[in-house]
């Protein structure tokens, strides 16, 4: 296929390298905030749930005020912050921690909301029996808890992929900037922003339905 | 002999005495109903014995063993490991089933046996078949929690609990929850399992059970032991006009002729 010139085609076959590194990026920072955030925000969730109680008020203290930044403040935040404080970090992780910070929270509230929508009498069953804690929470309540947390985590998930446009402000060339760059060439704004719109919509349906597959898998479970 | 004793049981909810001096004794197979009106704190007792709730003074002791708090010296709660242990040793059915809802009727009788009795998965399995078998749902086995109807999750909740061999079972107003044409089917197994020797403790307003199968009861009136004996005696002998009153909203199937 011969591609004019001045083209859009022509525009995002030249620029194809970068704009694939800029999807890469956005790919990749979002998995490992989600990864993390998933990870720990799970066990901070736990402590908000059943931690003692200092524990639990710095839990609690974290979330809400995690949950009260603008992620954009965030993650100028962590990048200066940790600049001021001579911690050299590249600008991709300084965005993939103050994401994972923000995807922490979130999911440690979805987290605690799971846990204590199971009604007190699955702990008595468990007890009844002769269960410790950590054996009822792994095999009677998290079981549970984790099936009605996937909705939320599903959201937040959403959240933290459309949050990484938000890392070009300290200089990551995800999605948004390396179209960006290329829009600053040629000038094509609408063609390229409406290219990556429709990626970022691809991405966020594709782990909507991955979920919707997952729920599917489970909806005999009807309780 | 003396399963189960309970000396001078009180229970406070904040400033509130909700039982205020229990004294039981419990025979090795007997069948003991309790019965009284709402609010006398028969819940409260049954979850006192399964340490499901703390009380502030007075002492349990199964087969002599002091059950939840430390018997000798200063009164102080028993660690998790051995309250967990001395709860394996009774079992408690719930008004509300309570069935573990992501698993299989098989699965939830097979849970305890795993986990708390360190079966194997083939000797659990078994078990469970065999007390799903005894309560009658052989053919439930698969099923999940909303696959079955009330009656049917309350004969899985017991065949959890008895699967466990506990020396002792709890029954807590265990068809209150149910339609009144699945009430026979659960009392059925209990009448079964009070034949086979199990020693019950059994909260329940269905009188007629209560004539029937239990050995002796327990009427408890505001937080105490009003009176106390065989069916003949405390049914159709109420010493406190409290318990003719009781006796008498059922009809008048009970009390003075
Ligand atoms: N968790 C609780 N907090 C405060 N009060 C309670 C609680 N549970 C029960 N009570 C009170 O204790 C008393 C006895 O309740 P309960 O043992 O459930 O009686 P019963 O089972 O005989 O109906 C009632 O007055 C009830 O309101
Ligand atoms: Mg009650």
């Amino acid at each position: 296929m011969e591609l004019e010139r001045g083209t859009f085609l022509y525009e995002a076959w030249t620029a194809r390298w970068s704009l694939l590194e800029g999807l890469m990026v956005t790919i990749s920072s979002s998995v490992m905030t989600i990864i993390i955030g998933t990870v720990l925000g799970f066990a901070v969730g736990l402590v908000l749930t059943y931690g003692m109680l200092p524990f639990r008020i710095l839990a609690r203290l974290y979330v809400d005020i995690m949950r009260g930044i603008p992620v954009l403040v965030l993650i100028l935040f962590t990048y200066y912050g940790l600049a001021i404080l001579k911690i050299g970090v590249k600008p991709y992780w300084a965005g993939v921690i103050a994401l994972s910070l923000f995807c922490i929270s979130h999911v440690a509230e979805n987290v605690r909301g799971a846990v204590q929508s199971i009604p007190q009498g699955q702990h008595e069953a468990g007890m009844a029996i002769g269960m410790r804690f950590f054996q009822r929470l792994r095999y009677i309540i998290l079981p549970q808890a984790v099936r009605r947390a996937l909705p939320p985590w599903v959201n937040t998930a959403l959240e933290i992929v459309k949050g990484t446009t938000l890392l070009s402000v300290i200089g990551v060339v995800e999605l948004l900037l390396a179209n960006q760059q290329a829009i600053a060439r040629n000038y094509m704004i609408l063609q390229f922003y409406m290219a990556a719109t429709i990626v970022y919509i691809i991405i966020n349906f594709s782990i909507a339905q991955a979920a919707a597959a997952l729920e599917r898998r489970y909806a005999y479970l009807r309780y | 002999m003396v399963l189960l004793s309970a000396r001078d049981i009180h229970k406070k909810y904040d400033e509130t005495e909700v039982l205020k001096g229990i004294d039981l004794d419990i025979e090795q197979g007997q069948v003991v109903a309790l019965i009284g009106a709402s609010g006398s704190g028969k819940t409260t007792f049954l979850r006192c014995i399964n340490l499901l709730e703390e009380y502030h003074q007075g002492r349990i002791e199964l087969e002599g063993e002091s059950i939840g708090y430390s018997a000798n010296g200063r009164r102080r709660k028993l660690g998790e490991r051995q309250i967990s242990a001395q709860r394996a040793k009774i079992g408690m059915v719930f008004q509300s089933f309570n069935l573990f809802p992501h698993m299989t009727a098989e699965a939830n009788v097979m849970l305890g046996l795993t986990k708390v009795r360190g079966m194997s998965n083939a000797e659990a399995q078994e078990r469970a078949r065999h007390w799903l078998d005894r309560v009658g749902l052989a053919d439930r086995r698969q099923h999940y929690p909303y696959q079955l109807s009330g009656g049917q999750q309350q004969r899985v909740a017991i065949a959890r609990a008895v699967a466990m061999e506990p020396r002792l079972m709890l029954f807590d107003e265990v068809t209150s929850a149910l339609d009144p044409e699945l009430v026979a089917e659960v009392l059925a197994v209990m009448q079964d399992l009070a034949k086979s020797g199990m020693t019950m403790v059994v909260v329940s307003h269905e009188m007629l059970f209560v004539r029937d199968v239990a050995t002796r009861v327990v009427f408890m009136d505001g937080g105490l032991v009003a009176q106390s004996g065989t069916p003949d005696e405390v049914l159709h002998n109420p010493q406190t006009e409290r318990l003719r009153s009781f006796l008498g909203r059922f009809h008048g199937i009970f009390g003075p002729v």
